[in-house]
């Protein structure tokens, strides 16, 4: 830790945006495995299943902690950056996903609500709201 | 909030990029704080007060006035 504080702000920011990408990457290889595995890979097999969404949620807590120490290692500036888009990008999920599951109970969509779309939409809002963010600071 | 870090930077002719690893933040948080368009947060300011050797109200001064109500002061 010691020498982490004699690092330039770019390197350390650099290190932990690298470690969280490298998690982020891995999280989602264990989500490709878990999806299409048990059809593809093991044939359904229960024990193998049950192993890989072990696997997907340690690496998600992985990721997590490589995210938390990320912000951690901003300025202020681009940590305020980060939690603005963060809330937004929460309260979106909350009012789309919502009325869009209750669209689907009652049939007023044509296709399932699927959990990808909600992760899509949360994606998409938090790129477009951290470049909204970004561009306003300049 | 206004500020003299522009000034102050450019009399020691000192890049954004060497007043924010100086400071330890990011040069666009420099720009930003340069601009009036982020206010630092005190612990910063101090260390911007610290790097250029002079108090914080000489580096940072508020914009708006407060007015202190008689019947507050009690």
């Amino acid at each position: 830790m010691a020498s982490d504080q004699h690092k330039s702000y770019e390197s350390r920011v650099a290190t932990t945006t690298l470690t969280l990408a490298a998690w982020t990457g891995t999280w989602v290889a264990t989500c490709a495995v878990l999806a299409f595995g048990p059809k593809f890979l093991w044939a359904e097999n229960t024990a193998i299943t049950l192993a890989a969404v072990a696997l997907n949620v340690l690496v998600g807590v992985a990721m997590v902690i490589a995210n938390k120490k990320h912000i951690a290692s901003l300025d202020e500036m681009h940590k305020r950056i980060t939690l603005e888009a963060m809330g937004i990008t929460l309260g979106v999920g909350l009012i789309v996903s919502v009325p869009y599951s209750l669209m689907d109970a009652y049939d007023l969509i044509a296709f399932d609500a699927e959990i990808a779309h909600l992760v899509a939409i949360m994606g998409i809002t938090y790129l477009a709201s951290t470049i909204w963010r970004v561009w306003s600071f300049r | 909030m206004k500020n003299r870090l522009k000034v102050l930077r450019a009399e020691r002719d000192w890049t954004q990029a060497q007043l924010a690893e100086a400071l330890q933040v990011s040069r666009q948080t420099v720009n930003a704080i340069e601009k009036g368009k982020f206010d630092p947060s005190l612990p910063l300011a101090f260390r911007a007060a610290r790097l250029f050797n002079m108090p914080i109200e000489q580096i940072f001064n508020d914009d708006e006035v407060i007015s202190v109500d008689d019947s507050e002061r009690g």
